[in-house]
């Protein structure tokens, strides 16, 4: 019965900011060695999970292990064996690479001098470099290999390739990458852009709307949703436990996407394996329902992808209230 | 062993739908079906795969598993993957056969139940693609 110690455990979750919740009833359970993509639209409460993992800030309600250690009470371990990077990557603008790889050296005990050397090396990085004189795709490489020459057990990354460019991006995650290859390191990676982690994760949380939609291995949520088109105002057959997560209709046709462990089969219907992303997107639609609106409704455009304006929205209607859907 | 780096440059096409290690499946059995990979050639090592296409390693490890599963590569403790001296045979002619016949039989019960070719083949389509976990299920 004996479970191997979670990378991260998490349990009623919740983190409110005078009378706004920022994260609620989030529970959640991340195996070791895994790279999780956190999803979700800017302000859908990535960072205030993350902080609260990393021990930054307290959890108003809930419980969270960290590599099976509390932050609450047992923080100086936690911190001996994670690396948290923030989405600012705040490093000493004045001084220099090397200053910092000093620093790393003498405040961690475990510090990988060497392999901070070789990555700063493979990326044309200066060691006699001031920080404020570097790119900003070299300071968030810097900071990543400050992390990992700490040589962690967990990684998390708020937002680490955000304003990179796409060689940029594509080193950060290598070097990321090699180093779960070599050392078996479990990543938590935060994006509001799923397509930056499609191919590089291997587990799944989507996070909207201050809440935990949805957290599994990335190969389960594949096999387990499906897309069906048919005719608005009808419904397909589907089996018993299968939930809908999206429905949209435009003009005459229904998209739906669904839940379910065995496949959905309606001659009626067509029924596509949706990519991850079609799949992301269709959790968050479920978030944008009529009513009082979450904080994010200003920045969830700019997450939707290829939606620069409003026009598709307003054309399709969303099939909020509409439980008819046949049953077998 | 090549002395030239990997025999093969995998790609990956993230809008496909198809998952990346069925993905790499496909690459692997494809390269061995046009002799680019041969008998005793070795498959890219993971850590370079991880860097060439941004890959998850476990993604990596999992497709080299389902092909040494089907008998195409086999995994040597510290030295890699490497392909096998012969592929694994096809069904004999006659057992094929009977499963033509089988398949011909199952294709006029569909049409005969209202289905055009367009809904079999897409019927056929999802369930070879059903994995199979969902296909007990199915099954039941």
């Amino acid at each position: 019965m004996s479970e191997p110690t979670a990378a991260v455990q998490t349990s009623g979750l919740g983190k409110r900011y005078g009378r706004t919740w920022a994260l609620q009833d989030c529970s959640f359970r991340l195996p070791q060695g895994r790279v999780a993509a956190l999803v979700g639209p800017n302000g859908a409460g990535k960072s205030t999970l993350l902080r609260m993992l990393a021990g930054i800030s307290r959890p108003t309600t809930g419980e969270i292990s960290v590599l099976g250690r509390s932050p609450g009470t047992q923080i100086d371990e936690i911190l001996a064996r994670i690396g948290y990077l923030d989405q600012d990557r705040p490093l000493y603008q004045g001084f220099r690479v090397s200053e910092l790889l000093r620093f790393g050296r003498e405040l961690n005990p475990r510090w990988d001098e060497a392999r901070a050397r070789r990555h700063l090396d493979e990326l044309a990085i200066p060691f006699g470099a001031r920080i404020g004189q570097l790119s900003g795709g070299q300071r968030a490489q810097v900071a990543l290999t400050l992390c990992l020459a700490k040589q962690p057990e967990l990684l998390l990354l708020d937002e680490p390739v955000a304003a990179l460019d796409p060689l940029a991006r594509d080193d950060l995650m290598h070097i990321l990458l090699q180093t779960v290859v070599d050392d078996g390191v479990t990543v938590l990676i935060s994006s509001h852009a799923i397509a930056d982690l499609a191919t590089v994760c291997d587990y799944v949380i989507i996070l909207s709307a201050a809440r935990v939609q949805l957290a599994d291995e990335l190969d389960n949520v594949l096999a387990t949703h499906w897309m069906l088109v048919g005719a608005a105002g009808t419904a397909p057959l589907m089996p018993v436990a299968a939930t809908i997560v999206s429905s949209v209709t435009t003009g005459r046709q229904r998209t739906m996407i669904v839940r379910s462990e065995p496949p959905v089969t309606d001659p009626g219907w067509q029924v596509i394996e949706p990519s991850l992303d079609e799949i992301v997107i269709a959790y968050l639609r479920a978030r944008q329902r009529p009513g009082p609106r979450s904080r994010d409704r200003r920045s969830r455009d700019h997450w939707l992808p290829g939606r620069r304006s409003g026009d598709r929205l307003a054309r399709d209607r969303h099939d909020f209230d509409e439980p008819e859907v046949g049953v077998r | 062993m090549s002395d030239d780096g990997p025999l093969i440059r995998f790609r990956l096409d993230p809008r496909s739908g198809v998952p990346a290690y069925r993905q790499l499946v496909d690459q692997v059995r494809q390269a061995v079906r046009l002799g680019l990979l041969r008998p005793g050639d070795q498959l890219p090592p993971v850590r370079e795969v991880v860097t060439q296409i941004t890959i998850n390693p476990n993604t990596v490890h999992r497709a080299y598993r389902d092909l040494e599963a089907e008998g195409l590569v086999a995994g040597q403790q510290g030295r890699g993957t490497f392909v096998r001296a012969a592929p694994a045979p096809s069904a004999a002619p006659e057992r094929q056969a009977e499963l033509h016949a089988e398949l011909i039989a199952w294709i006029d019960r569909a049409r005969s139940a209202g289905m055009d070719d367009e809904g079999i083949r897409a019927l056929i389509a999802l369930s070879m693609r059903t994995p199979d976990t969902a296909r007990e299920k199915v099954a039941r």
